[in-house]
């Protein structure tokens, strides 16, 4: 008998499951750590102590996980929908653009938090409007979606390398990047988040974005589970012939919710460029979109488990960057390698322990 | 530099930079045609330069490094096929999964066997394939037109160039003139069919992954030890994607999928050989133009203003036998 119908239980397939499929892809990354010739419960050790021992450390940690919480609700938002959105990495870059442009125009006269609204709205437009066009092919002329978002990463990057070396540059500056914002422009710290739990935040740039971030979850969570546009776009996502029967636009819901994903892209830009470099610069986004795909499988596109997932995923860029100091074997890739284990077996391996889960859940039952 | 010689320089690079397109784009084609998804091309294609680098450099013979490219190439594409035939999990998801683990293991495993920040030592001359120069060349050089042709585009490449362009024929062959083809072809279409035959679905979508593998090792093995002397971190950048569009710029056919390579090829050369000239009347022209065509010309391809591309119609879909 097929075992692909019987149901099993929610704890298992949203605890259990996901929790073997992540111990199975840190079991493999730990081997690989082996193979190479460093002790792995060592490299644990020293990723632990330098994502989480010190205030600065957590401070960096958190840097991270807010970008991930935006590039994870962007790719859970249109994943929703049935779309794969794999343009969050061009979309936030793109957003980043909008956001660099309010700050430059703004930082002279107002204080940041006059700017930030503004900036917010700017990166959102800039990175829904790089995820409009692939949207709009989907839904009107049928051209699959991930296709297209990963050539707008290419024409994005190639895009935005165009503006910074011959627009946008400093006149007489060889670095391709735009001009300091003032603090204006600038997202503060948040070193009195980080004093209240007793710690030190240092030059770390954990910033209020994190806050922005967190609304973002709350508001991502209002629209999937609380609104009529959720609704639709999660009838779409698991039925799109049942959605059109019901009565659903095909294509505005596809284009919404993708405006929706880039434009929460496009914020994660806020993160990198006004709340620590203060600049634009050439591929800030470093690969956050990305991570995003794998923070959304793994947080199963909950908001919630974005969250942990950013998290975990903070502590892996931070305490990765630490650990390749420690154990120059280990170089910052390795964190790249667990990115792809933990997708491969969160997301395409979804079900591979399944069957032998329904089968020992039978035995049990019947016992 | 006369117009002749820059135009012959041009086609010469052209044909060196389509290559490891055309291998991808091929392999592409064999998996995308039996309706398997494969995001993954450019992993596999990092994922073998840098094993035919490695295998190369410790035996020094180059076709023994072009089996190891093969081989690891192999690998990865069983598991994708593992993860998105076996398991019916989704494809995209597999092939993205796949590209990071290979874009990070190359360079944690360069760096820790050879210590040169992902890189592996230069090899001899034995561990790569050098240029072949065809019967005649030097004579031919001074034949007007022709000669520079013959001497400077179509001799002085390499054995797996000439092989590249053997593929094209030999898919079309296969994809069109054999059983395996034709199964392999109504696969991507229509599985239940294939499946009311009496014909395995999974064990054929095996075999087409499995080809994909075996194509994407030469494309590997020609960026570290053919076109280059090492394995240099994220080498293959982006090329994986270019053959993807490529394969749907030619509507999943193999010779159009050749043309498509090359013009790609011809538009990366063209853009080296434009990157800080002027042209009268326009000024100098930005570089990112020449390296966004590609994707843009697919996209307006993909939106149907030129003919519309039909994807193999049971693409990214996981075969279910029973319900």
């Amino acid at each position: 008998m097929s075992t692909a119908s019987v149901p099993l239980p929610n704890w298992i397939t949203y605890g259990l499951m996901p929790l073997l499929n992540l111990i199975v892809a840190f079991l493999i990354s730990g081997l690989v750590v082996w193979w190479i010739g460093e002790n792995p419960i060592e490299a644990l050790k020293l990723l632990i102590e330098g994502s989480l021992g010190r205030g600065d450390a957590i401070g960096f940690t958190l840097f991270y996980t807010t970008s991930f919480i935006f590039t994870g609700l962007s790719v859970a938002v249109a994943f929703h929908a049935g779309l794969f959105n794999i343009g969050s990495e061009g979309q936030a870059y793109v957003g980043g653009l909008g956001a660099a442009l309010v700050a430059l125009s703004l930082d002279q006269y107002v204080p940041w938090y006059v700017t930030m609204p503004f900036a917010v709205i700017g990166a959102a437009v800039f990175g829904a409007a790089w995820a409009f066009i692939p949207a709009w092919l989907q839904a009107k002329r049928g051209s699959h979606i991930v296709i297209t978002t990963i050539m707008f990463n290419f024409i994005g990057a190639a895009l935005m390398v165009y503006l910074l070396v011959h627009v946008l540059i400093v006149p007489g500056k060889m670095a391709p990047e735009t001009r300091t914002f003032l603090p204006g422009g600038q997202l503060p710290k948040l070193d009195w988040l980080m004093a209240l739990f007793g710690l030190k935040l240092g030059p770390a740039p954990f910033n209020v974005s994190f806050l922005i971030a967190l609304v973002m979850c709350f508001l991502v969570w209002v629209l999937i589970w609380r609104s009529k546009l959720g609704y639709e776009m999660r009838t779409l996502g698991i039925s799109p012939s049942a959605a059109v029967y019901a009565g659903i636009p095909y294509a505005r819901t596809v284009i919404i919710a993708m405006l929706i994903s880039g434009g929460l892209a496009g914020m994660m830009a806020l993160n990198p460029v006004m709340g620590s470099s203060a600049r634009l610069q050439v591929e800030f986004v470093g690969g956050a979109g990305f991570v995003g795909i794998a923070v959304s499988l793994m947080g199963r596109s909950h908001p919630l488990g974005i969250i942990f997932a950013a998290l975990l995923f903070g502590i892996l860029y931070q305490g990765g960057a630490d650990l390749s100091f420690e154990m120059p074997n280990i170089t910052r890739e390795m964190i790249v390698v667990i990115q792809g284990l933990v997708i491969l077996f969160a997301g395409a391996l979804e079900y591979m322990f399944r069957p032998t889960m329904v089968h020992i859940y039978q035995r049990f039952k019947r016992a | 530099m006369d117009l002749f010689d820059i135009i012959v320089s041009i086609l010469g690079s052209t044909i060196r930079l389509s290559i490891p397109l055309l291998f991808t784009a091929l392999a592409g084609l064999f998996t995308e045609r039996a309706g398997v998804f494969d995001i993954g091309l450019e992993g596999k294609m990092l994922a073998a330069a840098f094993a035919s680098a490695c295998v190369a450099y410790v035996t020094g013979n180059a076709w023994l490094g072009l089996l190891g490219g093969i081989g690891v190439s192999i690998l990865f594409s069983l598991i994708h096929g593992f993860a998105s035939i076996t398991n019916r999990g989704n494809q995209i998801v597999s092939g993205v999964a796949l590209n990071f683990i290979a874009a990070g293991l190359t360079i944690v495993l360069g760096q820790a066997w050879f210590g040169q920040g992902g890189r592996t030592p230069q090899l001899p001359a034995s561990g790569r394939f050098s240029p072949i120069i065809l019967p005649g060349a030097d004579a031919m050089r001074d034949v007007p037109v022709i000669g520079p042709i013959y001497a400077n585009v179509i001799s002085g490449n390499n054995i797996l160039t000439y092989l590249a362009f053997l593929a094209v024929p030999l898919s079309w062959w296969v994809l069109y003139r054999t059983r395996f083809g034709l199964r392999l072809r109504a696969v991507g279409e229509n599985p239940g069919a294939v499946d009311t035959a009496g014909i395995s679905v999974t064990w054929l979508r095996y075999r087409a992954v499995i080809v994909a593998g075996f194509l994407c090792g030469f494309s590997g093995a020609y960026l570290s030890i053919a076109q280059s002397a090492a394995f240099i971190k994220d080498m293959s950048a982006g090329k994986g994607y270019i053959a993807l569009a490529a394969l749907i710029f030619a509507k999943w056919k193999p010779v159009p999928v050749m043309f498509a390579c090359l013009l790609f090829g011809f538009l990366d050369a063209f853009a080296n050989f434009m990157q800080g000239k002027a042209v009268p009347g326009i000024g100098e022209v930005p570089v990112q133009i020449f390296q966004a065509l590609p994707y843009i010309l697919t996209c307006v391809l993909l939106a149907g203003f030129i003919g519309i591309a039909h994807p193999p119609k049971a693409g990214g879909v996981p075969y279910t036998k029973e319900r």
